[in-house]
């Protein structure tokens, strides 16, 4: 342990580089604690439009690249290192995790949120063996074959209309018998002619045999299940906070959002929550980095008072 | 030590080794790809003792349906000729250091 940081962040996606930025700026002594790679869900979506200042859209990889040489310009450092365990329970806040140990003043935690599983039997050993997250990574091996996208709001259409450029055949399989996802994605899913809507309808199970050979659907109206072959399921049903580490340390909400009004404080001081990880209306890349400012106002506050 | 690019000319020289060889599976648009790849990299710089490679599954198809690919990356880990650990889907170096530990 050598260092008590002024501000540290645990999650190197917008939200928390935004917050890097905004506290190195204003010459706090800053770290990002990133367990992976920078950029969070951000850089695993190809190309991202509803980011002002980019008039031809810029890919979510690049962006969060940028994102943290702006906060490193000012100072901010990163540590590529998992955190497992925090204390928060005394005015210095400890972070443990893989590699060290951490202390600082005021902790912002910018965890994000990762996608939500199906539940399947064999959901985990089948991940990336048929069974699929990341449409955009994982569709070209299904170039000409069969698959199926599970969800219904704006990334399971989009994910849809993605694969529909590459597979055979592409069954949008939905719970509901409308679909949750806006307006601009309603023409070219009606001009796709290779998607088949499978309304009202859970799949149950996905069916293996060396591979992927099909999944068993049911209709939650007759309650008949069906077997449909196909060759790959893509599952899209939306995403969880990434908050275990904080369950019983801070409050959470019943889908485990971290509880912060806009002004980002949680129930203990000098600990923030930013970004997807908070409890808020609307989970974006704007509202995120805005989330990350707001924080360090906050901290700021926190510091001076130390 | 430097990162090999492998290609299906390549590929067979570098398996009469007794170090254990990583090998990314990786495509140049695939974010998660992207993440994982400076990790990947780091390892190479850090672990002499082991040997390690990539493998761009757009230029090499057949490779990457040698190994079953189906998702990206796919990180795969070879001793004596033989897949002792393959995994989907970007993760920490910590996770990656104990894929070449077992």
């Amino acid at each position: 342990m050598d260092k008590l940081y002024d501000v540290i962040i645990i999650g190197g996606g917008p939200a928390g580089y935004t917050a890097a930025l905004y506290s190195a700026r204003a010459g706090l002594s800053t770290l990002v604690l990133e367990k992976m790679a920078v950029g969070g869900q951000m850089a695993l979506t190809g190309d991202i439009d509803n980011y002002p200042g980019f008039e031809q859209g810029i890919d979510g990889f690049t962006l969060g690249m940028k994102m943290q040489q702006s906060a490193e310009r000012f100072g901010a450092k990163t540590e590529y290192d998992e955190v497992v365990s925090v204390d928060f329970t005394e005015k210095i806040k400890k972070i443990k995790a893989v590699m060290g140990e951490y202390e600082a003043k005021t902790v912002i935690i910018a965890t994000g949120a990762n996608p939500k599983k199906l539940g399947l039997e064999n959901e985990d050993a089948l991940t990336g063996m048929g069974i699929h997250y990341c449409a955009h990574c994982d569709g070209r091996f299904y170039k000409d074959k069969t698959v199926a996208v599970v969800g219904g709001g704006n990334s399971a259409v989009s994910d849809a209309l993605y694969l529909s450029n590459l597979a055979k055949k592409v069954y949008l399989i939905h719970r509901r018998d409308t679909l949750k996802a806006t307006q601009v994605y309603k023409a070219p899913l009606e001009k796709a002619e290779n998607i088949e809507f499978l309304w009202n309808t859970a799949l149950t199970s996905v069916i293996f045999d060396q591979k992927v050979i099909g999944a068993e659907i049911k209709n939650l109206k007759s309650n008949q299940t069906n077997g449909l072959a196909l060759d790959g399921v893509f599952i899209s049903i939306g995403r969880k906070p990434a908050s275990e580490l904080f369950d019983g340390v801070l409050n959470l909400d019943e889908y485990g959002y971290i509880v912060a009004d806009e002004t980002t404080k949680t129930n203990i001081d000098g600990v923030y929550a930013i970004g997807d990880v908070r409890t808020k209306p609307l989970r974006q890349v704007v509202t995120a980095v805005g989330d990350g400012a707001t924080a360090v106002h906050f901290a700021e506050e926190h510091i001076h008072n130390f | 030590m430097a990162v090999i690019e492998l290609n299906k000319d390549n590929f067979s020289d570098i398996l009469n080794t007794d170090k254990k060889i990583l090998i990314d599976f990786f495509a140049t648009w695939c974010g998660p790809c992207r993440m994982v790849s400076p990790i990947v990299d780091e390892i190479a710089d850090e672990h002499p003792e082991f040997i390690i490679a990539k493998i761009d599954v757009d230029k090499n198809p057949e490779l990457a349906g040698e190994f079953s690919v189906m998702s990206i990356p796919t990180l795969v880990v070879i001793k004596d000729k033989r897949i002792i650990n393959k995994a989907t889907g970007a993760r920490p170096k910590a996770q990656i250091l104990a894929m070449l530990e077992d």
